[in-house]
């Protein structure tokens, strides 16, 4: 090693030291750390036992595990898909040289930044079943065919749907993105589509769409990383339509019990954190998973 | 697009009109709710404008009311004159009357349709019973009426306390004010934190060429793969040991030590800044820190601007970290203090509940306001460069 090699290998390590210390502390002593617990039968007031494969032979019987599991899966393929489709719209009418193309971006996109907490707060009055604006505006219409609007989040069977709609207020970042996308998208290629008589859905398929399949393939891949980890407004609408019990079990009738609300009520409060470890590298294994056939799925087109 | 047809251009302002409609009105609705007396908030069908009742009760007191609920039959208002209810106002039904007839000094008749109203006193004014009478429609004005006291209100009671005199002087009453310190501890140290680690981390990877960088660099993207249920109980368990739960360090202490995204974001910009420049500057004889604060630094305003944007906004909407770490209310950030509140009081006060989440999104309005360019363009880098 040369002397000016050393110096920089020296200037390397100090100026990343932060990192070192912040690497090993906060992620990968917690990443092993989690990984040993996950054999272990542990809570925090006592310490961690060796208990072999026990957690996840547990995991496989457990119905609460498998609710969770499909719950979100649920909950991911309708949010996903969905909000895809409502971003990349909005983006394809704001790259449709509109007037007040500027106003409208801030208009899609501020819902997107409204704290979760109190984006929760307001979806939970809107979609009130007794005194809620949509329900106040269906109710009228719906009586005419004899039929009354639905509960949202009290009713087990809309409580999923009624969070893929508020999922679908914030999808404002995502517009951005494609409308950048959008942008981005060679001027010549449509000229060219457009000489061969390409337009419309046509000129979409063959042209927008291939060109947009990076950003797609970014967008839908962390939208799913997201939508699988699903917490703060699961648990704030069942948390409110369970009235201050203190247990988060899913309310509506466990219609909300998503993977991590499950792991979080298994960790902090029925204390089994060997057992919620290994909630949650099944979880882990699950979305490098579907990561993996997201990436495959996106490189196949070619 | 060029050459579009005039019906292709309509459809799309209509279009964008209704879609922007829909991603428009919950706004107005948490707005006109957070400014309308709880009845009006909770009648049926839903009104936009909040308005102010006045009425002129019995006795000729002209004063602002709530419309409770209307009659659906007809009775009579009048004070018992016997028994062990003597010299209460009753409302009693031509039904109740036929049946159980009472001894009764009537003051007027009712009608069905009739609204019952109460009168509104201010909260903290003594032990009054608000004066209830049951009136005909054209004995009530109705005038258009923004309750901004609604926001006052909802925030000295935050904390999931009532107004009467016993909880407003009890001890464990926490402000407004304490939670929005909360919350901006662990914004703005987070923020200082994360601007300055991960600029000096990124320096390191982007223009320093030392052995194992790549490799090194490599690990740390994989960390970003890492979904943060695995690491919660761990880390968990790490702040136990330090001491920390409870208090407000692992909310913002961990931004000081960088993070996986913030280093690839800030490593991008760097690697976009010349070479020579550095190369001079070395020549010159500068220390590599001289470099990174004189040259580099000065040069990168924008990244720098877009990570602490993209991290107050984190620390700010975060509940989850608060919800792990926290669990005396004195520590509480909004998010989490509005969410305590809701559980308390959710499911009736939804004008105080509105009026809270206004109050905790409008920061992050303002910000957008005042960062509009740093927003866009940052999601749009972090989204197309990724």
């Amino acid at each position: 090693m040369t002397r000016r090699e050393g110096k920089n290998l020296f200037n390397g390590l100090a100026f990343t030291s932060l990192w070192i210390i912040g690497l090993a502390v906060f992620t990968a002593y917690p990443v092993l750390a989690s990984l040993y617990y996950s054999f272990c039968d542990y809570s925090i007031l006592k310490g961690a036992v060796w208990s072999g494969l026990e957690n996840y032979i547990e995991l496989v019987h457990d119905d609460l595990f498998w609710k969770s599991l499909r719950n979100t899966l649920v909950y991911t393929a309708l949010s996903v898909p969905l909000g895809t489709i409502v971003a990349l719209a909005l983006a394809m009418l704001l790259n449709a040289e509109v007037r007040g193309k500027s106003f409208f971006r801030v208009v899609f996109y501020l819902p997107s930044i409204v704290p979760i907490v109190a984006s929760s707060m307001l979806w939970l009055w809107i979609l009130n079943g007794q005194y809620g604006l949509l329900n106040g505006l269906l109710g009228p219409v719906l009586h005419l065919f004899g039929k009354t609007p639905p509960a949202w989040f009290t009713d087990p069977t809309w409580a999923k749907p009624a969070l893929v709609l508020m999922s679908l207020w914030g999808t404002g970042n995502a517009m951005v993105i494609y409308l950048a996308g959008l942008q981005n998208v060679p001027r010549e290629l449509y000229e060219a589509a457009e000489i061969d008589g390409a337009t419309g859905w046509r000129r979409f398929w063959h042209v927008t769409l291939p060109s947009l399949r990076p950003v797609i393939y970014f967008n839908v891949l962390m939208g799913m990383i997201g939508a699988m980890q699903i917490f703060t407004q699961a648990f704030i609408v069942s948390d409110s339509a369970n009235g201050q019990t203190g247990t988060f079990d899913g309310a509506p009738a466990r219609s909300l019990l998503f993977y991590t609300i499950y792991l979080f009520t298994t960790a902090f409060h029925d204390l089994r954190m060997g057992y919620a470890s290994a909630m949650a590298y099944v979880l882990f294994i699950i979305i490098a998973a579907l990561s993996y056939l997201a990436t495959r799925l996106s490189r196949d087109g070619d | 697009m060029h050459s579009r047809s005039p019906t292709t251009r309509t459809v799309t302002y209509v279009l964008l009109g209704l879609a922007s409609a829909l991603f428009v009105v919950p706004f107005i609705w948490l707005i006109s709710t957070s400014l309308k007396p709880i009845e009006q908030a909770t009648s049926l069908p839903p009104t936009w404008i909040p308005r102010a009742y006045i009425a002129t009760l019995s006795g000729g007191l002209r004063t602002e009311v709530s419309l409770d609920y209307r009659v659906n039959q007809s009775g009579v208002v009048g004070t018992l004159i016997q028994g062990e209810h003597q010299g209460d106002r009753v409302f009693l039904s031509d039904e109740q009357l036929a049946k159980n007839p009472a001894a009764l000094r009537v003051e007027y008749k009712v009608l069905p349709g009739w609204w019952h109203v109460t009168q509104r006193i201010e909260k903290k004014s003594g032990h009054d019973q608000p004066k209830w009478d049951f009136l005909p429609n054209e004995r009530i004005e109705s005038h258009i009426h923004l309750r901004w006291r609604n926001y006052p209100e909802a925030l000295s009671r935050l904390d999931g306390g009532t107004d009467d005199q016993a909880s407003l002087q009890a001890k464990h009453r926490v402000s407004f004010w304490r939670f929005l310190g909360n919350s901006l501890i662990i914004c703005v140290f987070g923020v200082a934190g994360t601007v300055v680690s991960n600029a000096i981390i990124a320096y390191g990877f982007a223009r320093i060429q030392w052995k194992g960088r790549d490799a090194f660099f490599a690990l740390t993207l994989a960390t970003m793969m890492v979904p943060f249920p695995v690491l919660m109980v761990p880390l968990y368990s790490v702040f136990k040991a330090f001491g920390w739960i409870g208090t407000l360090l692992p909310l913002w202490v961990p931004a000081w030590f960088g993070s996986a995204f913030n280093i690839f974001l800030m490593r991008q910009f760097f690697l976009g800044i010349p070479e020579e420049l550095s190369e001079a500057a070395r020549i010159d004889g500068c220390s590599e820190w001289r470099i990174f604060w004189r040259i580099i630094l000065p040069l990168s305003k924008p990244v720098l601007a877009t990570a602490a944007l993209f991290h107050f906004l984190y620390a700010w909407n975060d509940f989850m970290g608060p919800l792990l770490y926290l669990t005396r209310k004195e520590t509480f950030p909004l998010s989490l203090a509005l969410q305590s509140f809701q559980s308390q009081v959710g499911g009736v006060e939804w004008h105080y509940l509105m009026a809270a989440s206004a109050v905790t999104t409008l920061p992050v309005i303002i910000l957008f306001f005042f960062a509009q360019k740093t927003f866009i363009r940052g999601i749009a880098t972090t989204g197309s460069k990724s």
